[in-house]
């Protein structure tokens, strides 16, 4: 076989195994779109639900997630840049830094339900926060936080050093240097890993399990210590138990189609954030 | 002519390599001087410590001294921060950072926490005039710095240098990643700077030691083989190593 006609079969298959991968992911897409579409208007999300789920609307759950999504970030977020700036400008290589490293991958391999146990026993008991919004939202950031840590870390390690030592050569400190020429550069890149971790934070069952998931509560939650109901729990109730499951099937795929909506809208919202750094 | 640095036998180590051997070289104020030498002779690190960049290399280890203005720089009271503003450094690959032409060049001004806009922008004007890029600039101050060509960048890097007002500017091969017409630029350029600051230029084109340079000194193996003012190192060396280098024999 000629090398330019192996070159044509190898491209064939990349290309046929990329679209296959793209065509599955819209496969998906519409499925859920075509179920769900149906039951969405603006009741559906501006309503609480009613008989058993089966009427009314699902704003407490989206709300429920919402917060959950804001208060993991907003725990997550700053310690895991910080903790990424310290592993990569701070820390020198050596067993230390492979050490922490280590632990950062195995915690990003920890399965999620380990986490809403150690959650469960931490938060909720141990400190007595109860199934709180405060609870969910620290369990899911823990397993957010590996992830923001390292997407950091490798946003930091891209920025050429010569841009460090040009900043040092102008007098500036370590940390100014940080602040004005490092971070900004990287920011782009940082972003990226808080997109992955929305995504994953907001689609989360296991976690918030026992620490903040409530399966029915027909109001909006007054404080941070008060339960919440949660988009996905709210799936999972809906497709495995109530009092009629087929006639909860259509409201499961509404209720999918506004989880992805709200993780589309939050991507959508970090790289408008990303876009306007840029400049 | 007074001198502005001087290096007494300094040994400088990168952990067990011994890269600079008892080196003595004082460096005349107000005038450009040149290092040549081959690769790995030594001739960067040594421009490296008198800006102490070397601080950043894990295992470098330094004896001797190292005086500027009379002051022993590797001394514990000095503020490594305060030696560098005295001591700027264009690099050998242009490095304007991801931002615009106008932040560039305020950079140092910034760090130095000058925050008043009119005085900002007057000093910025003043060291692109000095570097030679207002005419160009001018109207794209706003712009990426990184749209600029290869050598606009160097100059605008020279200028972000100018802006704080260094006594020394320490050149580490500024040119040789540009075209021929830029670093006929760049050699004006040092030409013009000449009379108001101490220029030290490491370089591996001898035309260009020839052109901007009054003194050269030539390093060879972590040594200093020969320093006197351009012409004779050129013309007429006293060290044969040194002849051999200038004419190409080696190296």
């Amino acid at each position: 076989m000629t090398a330019a006609k192996k070159q044509q079969i190898a491209f064939l298959i990349i290309r046929t195994l990329s679209i296959l991968v793209v065509g599955i992911l819209f496969v998906i897409l519409g499925f859920i779109i075509i179920r769900g579409i149906g039951v969405i208007n603006w009741d559906f999300i501006s309503k609480m639900p009613e008989e058993g789920m089966l009427e009314g609307g699902i704003l407490p759950a989206i709300i429920g997630t919402l917060y959950l999504i804001a208060g993991s970030i907003l725990f997550a977020f700053p310690i895991g840049v910080m903790s990424g700036i310290y592993m990569n400008e701070y820390l020198k290589d050596g067993p230390a830094k492979r050490f922490v490293r280590l632990m950062t991958d195995n915690l990003a391999g920890v399965p999620s339900i380990v986490f809403g146990l150690f959650g469960m026993a931490l938060f909720v008991n141990k400190l007595k926060f109860g199934d709180s919004l405060l609870a969910g939202s620290l369990t899911l950031g823990l397993l957010a936080l590996p992830v923001i840590i390292r997407t950091t870390e490798e946003a930091l390690k891209a920025i050429d050093d010569t841009y460090r030592h040009a900043s040092y050569a102008m007098g500036a400190s370590k940390l100014h240097t940080i602040k004005k020429i490092i971070l900004p550069a990287a920011f782009p890149n940082i972003i990226t890993g808080l997109i992955l971790s929305i995504g994953r934070v907001s689609g989360e069952t296991a976690p918030i399990l026992f620490t903040v998931a409530a399966y029915f509560l027909p109001r909006l939650p007054h404080s941070m210590f008060d339960q919440a109901m949660a988009l996905p729990y709210h799936l999972y109730v809906l497709a495995t138990s109530g009092t009629d499951i087929d006639k909860a099937r259509p409201i499961a795929y509404g209720t999918a189609l506004i989880l992805i909506i709200i993780v589309l809208i939050c991507n959508l919202m970090a790289n408008l954030i990303r876009k306007i750094q840029r400049k | 002519m007074s001198n502005i640095i001087e290096t007494q036998h300094v040994d400088f180590y990168y952990g067990n390599f011994k890269a600079l051997r008892n080196i003595n070289i004082d460096i005349p104020e107000k005038a450009v001087t040149a290092f040549i030498g081959p690769s790995g002779c030594g001739k960067s690190t040594l421009l490296r410590l008198y800006n102490r960049m070397n601080d950043l290399v894990d295992g470098a280890k330094l004896e001797g001294k190292i005086l500027i203005d009379g002051e022993d720089i590797y001394d514990k009271k000095i503020i490594v921060e305060e030696l560098r503003k005295k001591v700027g450094m264009v690099f050998q690959k242009p490095n304007p950072f991801p931002k615009s032409i106008f932040e560039n060049v305020a950079y140092g001004l910034k760090v130095q926490g000058m925050k008043n806009k009119t005085e900002l922008e007057n000093r910025v004007e003043d060291a692109l005039k000095k570097a030679a890029l207002w005419e160009e600039v001018q109207a794209v101050l706003d712009k990426s710095a990184l749209q600029l060509s290869g050598g606009q960048q160097q100059r605008l890097c020279i200028a972000r240098c100018l802006a704080i007002n260094p006594e020394i500017i320490l050149m580490d091969e500024p040119a040789s990643a540009l075209d021929p017409i830029s670093t006929a630029k760049i050699e004006e350029l040092i030409l013009q700077l000449k009379d108001r600051y101490t220029i030290v230029i490491v370089t591996h084109n001898m035309q260009q030691a020839v052109r901007v340079s009054s003194k050269t000194a030539f390093f060879y193996l972590g040594e200093l083989v020969e320093f006197n003012d351009t012409n004779i190192i050129f013309e007429n060396p006293e060290r044969i190593e040194t002849r051999n280098y200038v004419t190409g024999k080696f190296g």
